[in-house]
């Protein structure tokens, strides 16, 4: 005798559509799943706009050497003589000054930019009516101390910029679209920026016989930097290319003349007082590497390689410059 | 004004110092600072400070060095109370205490009724803890730091600092990832927000990764999950500081007292008493196992139980055999000559053995790292790592610099700076070379660095890189170049400069073979051979003369 009353049509109507609602759920899920097999790729780079340079002017000096005791009176002179601040820096704009914070020196060590002309960067763009100043840098040593050792944390903080330190989470695959260089890292910090004012130092290099301010771009980069020395000139022009920046001014302040780019001996540094800035970072780069190191541009292949792309001009006697000594 | 309960006190007392603990463990980082660039380098708290506080890392100390190491007398503060109150520190203070205590809290199977109260009663197997305090004081005597094996500072730090927090960091870092990817702005601002608090609070500046990361989790997991059987495993049964606090409180002024007129047998006393010591009627209390958590006083309903000075009572002191004493003698004893009798102490040195800058001589190093991890956790390059063979079993989870995953950065001397014991003894950046010129200045050196010239570019696969030279710190660089005309597959003739090592300037850092990139296995390489520590461990006829 059963002991329940067997189940009622509508219950086991009920039960029937449970397991074929059931069935078909996993059956439709299993479709899905096998319709979207594909082999998974990498995350696409992005492409993005770049180049920050502002429209050239034939009245006034694409080159500025300031020589003075004050390297902060040397940024400002500079900018003065290129046009004013003004001329850079719109209001509302996001500034971002890129310093060169590669290495844990301190500031007679000549391995980091000089704290001093980085602050005044800072102030003449926060005065011409910049929202925000930043101030970042991949460096190659520990951020940390290389942010400190450098005095710039210090300096830039006091100036009212924003520090950026590389975070691993913030960067983005970036497609450079270079001759040598397609998909890389870029600090996110980079991208979205209205001005850009590069602000390397003076340096011996091994391999490109001088680090200067196109070489100052390596410091965007995050991934396996350490590759583009393979070729290391066509790297670099890509980068410039990449990167036009609205301003570049090279701190021969203090120049490490040997032993770099990370030097270390006091005695591998001269002080030259000097600071070298202008629009065409081109002829910045090979009239400050004739001036001290004495190298023509037969020695700085990629000099022509970013002349080829418009980037500038190697041969800078032709440059409209204005030279100035300070008191 | 009524007085909290002293439970109560306890318990706060208890949550005080674990924050503390937990406070200084997640500053034991090097977070950047805006102050000036010419200052040295130091952490703003101090984060050793427990090791510093605690007696069994001092005794050690004392024993192995016949010395105290800085800071280290100031565990007579926990040690001369314990004399007088008894262990109060592993009721009160003990942060691994506090961890056991919580999860000896939650409601476990085996702990139910009848099974609770047997199992909470003394133990003979509590005893264990003293033999194994002895086997670690006789290795220290003899010359070896094995007790930072169990030392409980020692197993948090390296347990949680090594492996949890790591652990931690991975998965909050995954999930704020998933949420600043996220297809929602609304998600997106979220992520950036929480990123932005916890990386203040608990994330560290970059994500850590330790070898043997998940061993120590496991085992502090399964020591943590003990808990669910016993009460306070580890406490009662394992920890040689507890045996140590024991052992010294046989001379306490304070202990129970226990009025068997009141007593009814209720067993409340025993059902939530933390150290194993009976405070039950009918049976003596055991001295040396109570942590004075002061449950058994607040449960009992009789006021059957009372904490005085000078008691009447007599109590039992550690209960120590003398058979299992010899054992753990012996074992002490033993360790030492068999641990250093195979190759990896004297007759062979690991080629990868590289000791962080400051570390003594190897048999100093032994004697005296108590394998906290500190060193480790604060090496801001995650250059260090606990070792598994490259010192001999002895040597296991004492730090090696693995320069693949980091190197040394030539100013930092933080390791030095948070080593309780000097096994790393303090050095300045100067003693390290910096910022003073190499040529004149005799720097500590990890080790020298090696090409292996069938794997670098431009010496066997005609192409141009030199990013050793570029990073190698030192200034005349200890990488020198020279051009040399190579030939290609194709057959072209190409200039490139090969990379050549000068072993009398390199200070054995690492940046080369951190910067190399054939990344799997570098084409230079750091071994340590030259290392300034060991007189032996040398290649070089003129270094004799330093």
């Amino acid at each position: 005798m059963p002991s329940q009353d067997p189940l009622t049509r509508r219950e086991a109507l009920l039960k029937l559509l449970r397991v074929t609602g059931a069935g078909a759920g996993a059956a439709g899920l299993g479709v899905w799943l096998a319709a979207h097999s594909t082999r998974p790729q990498a995350t696409a780079a992005i492409t993005i706009k770049h180049g920050h340079a502002i429209a050239p002017d034939p009245q006034l000096p694409q080159m500025a050497v300031i020589q003075g005791e004050d390297p902060a009176l040397l940024a400002r002179q500079a900018i003065e003589e290129l046009g004013g601040m003004h001329r850079f820096i719109s209001r509302g704009d996001i500034v971002l000054v890129k310093p060169n914070i590669g290495w844990d020196r301190i500031p007679e060590q000549a391995a980091n930019t000089n704290p001093a002309v980085i602050a005044e960067v800072i102030e003449q763009s926060l005065n011409a009516g910049a929202k925000r100043v930043l101030v970042a840098d991949v460096s190659c040593n520990d951020p940390r101390r290389c942010f400190q050792r450098s005095g710039i944390s210090e300096s830039a903080q006091k100036a009212g910029a924003e520090l950026v330190l590389p975070d691993p989470s913030r960067f983005k695959e970036v497609d450079l679209q270079g001759e040598m260089l397609r998909a890389w890292p870029v600090l996110d910090v980079f991208l979205n920026v209205d001005k850009v004012i590069n602000i390397p130092i003076a340096k011996h290099h091994s391999l490109t016989g001088v680090t200067l301010g196109m070489k100052n771009w390596y410091g965007i980069l995050g991934g396996q930097r350490n590759q583009l020395h393979q070729k290391i000139h066509e790297s670099l022009a890509d980068l410039a290319d990449f990167m036009r920046p609205t301003l570049t001014m090279i701190d021969c302040y203090r120049i490490l003349i040997r032993n770099g780019p990370t030097g270390g001996n006091l005695d591998d540094v001269l002080l030259k007082k000097t600071l070298v800035a202008g629009t065409d970072p081109v002829a910045l780069d090979a009239y400050v590497a004739k001036a001290y190191w004495n190298l023509d541009v037969d020695a700085l292949p990629y000099l022509v390689m970013a002349a080829k792309r418009g980037l500038g001009t190697y041969q800078f006697e032709q440059v409209r410059t204005s030279v100035k000594t300070l008191a | 004004m009524r007085l909290p309960k002293p439970t109560r006190l306890r318990l706060t007392s208890q949550i005080v110092f674990f924050l503390l603990f937990f406070f200084l463990l997640l500053r034991t980082e090097f977070r950047g600072s805006f102050s000036s660039s010419s200052s040295e380098i130091r952490l703003p708290h101090p984060v050793a400070l427990f090791f510093q506080f605690d007696p069994l890392v001092a005794i050690s100390n004392a024993l192995a060095s016949r010395a105290l190491y800085q800071g280290l007398l100031w565990c007579l503060i926990v040690l001369i109370p314990t004399m007088f109150l008894g262990r109060f520190f592993c009721g009160w203070i003990c942060p691994l205490g506090s961890i056991h205590h919580f999860f000896s809290n939650w409601k476990s199977e085996r702990k139910r009724g009848k099974q609770l109260l047997e199992s909470n009663r003394y133990k003979r197997w509590q005893t264990t803890k003293y033999y194994l305090l002895i086997a670690c004081l006789i290795a220290a005597l003899l010359g070896t730091g094995v007790v930072g094996w169990l030392d409980p500072f020692s197993l948090l730090v390296r347990s949680v600092g090594l492996s949890i927090l790591p652990a931690t960091d991975y998965g909050i870092r995954a999930f704020l990832g998933a949420l600043e990817h996220s297809r929602f702005g609304l998600v997106q601002s979220l992520g950036g927000i929480l990123h932005f608090i916890l990386g203040r609070l608990l994330l560290s500046f970059k994500q850590p990764y330790f070898r043997q990361g998940i061993w120590l989790g496991v085992i502090f997991i399964f020591l943590v999950t003990l808990n669910f059987r016993i009460t306070r495993f580890w406490c009662r049964a394992l920890c040689p500081l507890g045996a140590l606090l024991g052992i010294v409180s046989r001379w306490s002024l304070l202990g129970l007292v226990k009025h068997p007129d009141h007593c009814n047998d209720c067993n409340r006393c025993l059902l939530r008493c933390q150290g194993g010591d009976d405070p039950v009627g009918g049976v003596p209390w055991h001295q040396a196992e109570c942590h004075l958590c002061l449950n058994c006083v607040d449960e009992c309903p009789e006021r059957g139980l009372q904490f005085k000075f000078f008691p009447a009572d007599h109590s039992i002191g550690a209960n120590l055999q003398r058979r299992k004493v010899l054992t753990g003698l012996a074992a002490g004893v033993a360790l030492v000559p068999l641990a250093r009798s195979t190759p990896g102490y004297a007759a062979e040195t690991n080629e990868r053995l590289l000791r962080p800058p400051g570390a003594l001589a190897e048999e100093f190093f032994l004697s005296r790292c108590i394998r906290c991890g500190e060193c480790m956790k604060v090496c801001p390059n995650n250059a260090l790592h606990p070792a598994t063979t490259e010192a001999g079993i002895e040597g296991l989870w004492t730090p090696v610099l693995i320069p693949r995953i980091g190197y040394c950065e030539t100013s930092c001397t933080l390791c030095s700076q948070v080593c309780p014991t000097g096994a790393i003894w303090e050095i300045t950046a100067k003693q390290k070379g910096w910022p003073t010129e190499v040529a004149d200045s005799k720097p500590i050196r990890l080790g020298t660095a090696f090409y292996d010239r069938s794997r670098c570019l431009p010496w066997a696969m005609a192409t141009d890189c030199i990013v050793c030279e570029e990073w190698c710190p030192t200034s005349p660089k200890a990488v020198y170049l020279r051009p040399a005309e190579v030939v290609d597959s194709s057959g072209n003739v190409k200039q490139v400069k090969q990379p050549y090592m000068d072993p009398s300037r390199c200070v054995g850092c690492g940046a080369c073979e951190h910067a190399c990139p054939v990344q799997d296995r570098p084409a230079v390489y750091v071994t340590s051979v030259g290392e300034s520590r060991s007189r032996t461990n040398q290649i070089l006829l003129n270094r004799r003369k330093t």
